[in-house]
């Protein structure tokens, strides 16, 4: 018994370590240059690897920079993160309908490594998700990560600016090629994907929203409307 | 090397990142939310999904057809039942290719 579990546990580890490839792929030109751009800005290397080791989120550490460079106060940066990862309350919040009943403190620890791509990857698996998984997604997308951080400060130079322009759409590519699949299934998926991105396109075109609250505002809108339309035609067939 | 002031930033930057990931985990372990709720929740990854790829696709490159190019090599490899790992690289091949040109 305990070896088949040792076994489920060691393959579920190994299925996140693959569907993580994607990640490390789509990590490593951004990771290069933010390790490029880090010590640009000034910080050390151990200042740099720390911050990716640490924080652990891309468009918070670039912000930082930026934010840096202008010669902004640490309360302020930090409070822009904040705003930032607000949308990661309701990325967990929809991942915990999904989660194994595993301990707290396994939940815990892999919540640290849930970032934009992680959790589209975990939460359009067939299934539910178990620690293992998380850990075995985590651990190839944290890795990428933060070698690649510190790669990017010690050469000093991120890759060929050609390669470079076109790896820039290795995450976008990811994020469609796990949509695609549930397109091609429901027609729910079209409407959710499709007036998200709508509605995001407008509070960051039209309306010059920071990109942390658009998204959020975006994703809520979205699947609260679905679901209300849903529902109401689920009501309509029972009468 | 590390300077005091970079070591606060950094770690509370870690902090509020931590935060908004841990505590739904946390707060909603084996709480049962109602169904309304559920529903909504079980719709964010296909509602996220669209607004992390569009408009933020189109803006790679000043170029604007890199991210059209992109977007459209991607969906067509996705709708053909390519394993993500193979739409990821197959949007990479065309840019690189559509950049040599």
């Amino acid at each position: 018994m305990e070896t088949i579990l040792a076994t489920n546990k060691l393959s579920s580890f190994r299925q996140g370590a693959q569907a993580g490839v994607s990640i490390a792929i789509g990590y490593m030109p951004i990771a290069l240059t933010f390790g490029l751009l880090a010590k640009t800005t000034g910080l050390t290397l151990t200042e740099t690897v720390m911050m990716s080791m640490i924080v652990f989120a891309g468009a918070s550490q670039y912000i930082a920079l930026n934010l840096l460079s202008l010669g902004t106060g640490t309360f302020e940066i930090v409070l822009t993160t904040f705003i930032l990862n607000i949308r990661h309350f309701l990325m967990t919040a929809s991942l915990n309908e999904k989660a194994d009943h595993d301990a707290l403190w396994k939940k815990a620890l892999y919540a640290f490594g849930i970032t934009d791509e992680t959790f589209s990857v975990a939460a359009t698996k067939e299934g539910n998700v178990n620690a293992a998984y998380m850990f075995g997604l985590i651990a190839l997308s944290y890795g990428s990560w933060v070698v690649n951080s510190g790669i990017g400060h010690l050469v000093g130079a991120s890759l060929p600016q050609s390669l470079q322009e076109s790896m820039s759409v290795a995450l976008y590519a990811m994020f469609i090629g796990l949509l695609v699949p549930s397109l091609k299934k429901q027609r729910k998926t079209i409407w959710l994907a499709g007036l998200a991105a709508v509605v995001n396109s407008l509070l960051l075109l039209v309306f010059h929203l920071p990109k942390g609250w658009a998204i959020v505002i975006a994703t809520l809108l979205a699947a609260v409307i679905v679901q209300y339309i849903a529902k109401e035609s689920e009501g309509k067939h029972d009468a | 090397m590390m300077r005091s002031e970079i070591a606060w930033m950094i770690l509370g930057m870690g902090l509020v990142t931590y935060i908004p990931r841990m505590l739904p985990l946390a707060v909603f372990h084996r709480v049962k939310l109602p169904p309304f709720l559920q529903g909504v929740l079980k719709n964010v990854p296909y509602a996220t999904l669209g607004a992390l790829i569009v408009p933020g696709i189109f803006f790679i490159h000043e170029d604007i057809w890199f991210g059209v190019l992109g977007f459209i090599s991607a969906f067509v490899a996705a709708w053909f039942g390519a394993n993500v790992i193979v739409v990821v690289l197959a949007s990479v091949a065309v840019l690189s290719l559509y950049a040599l040109i």
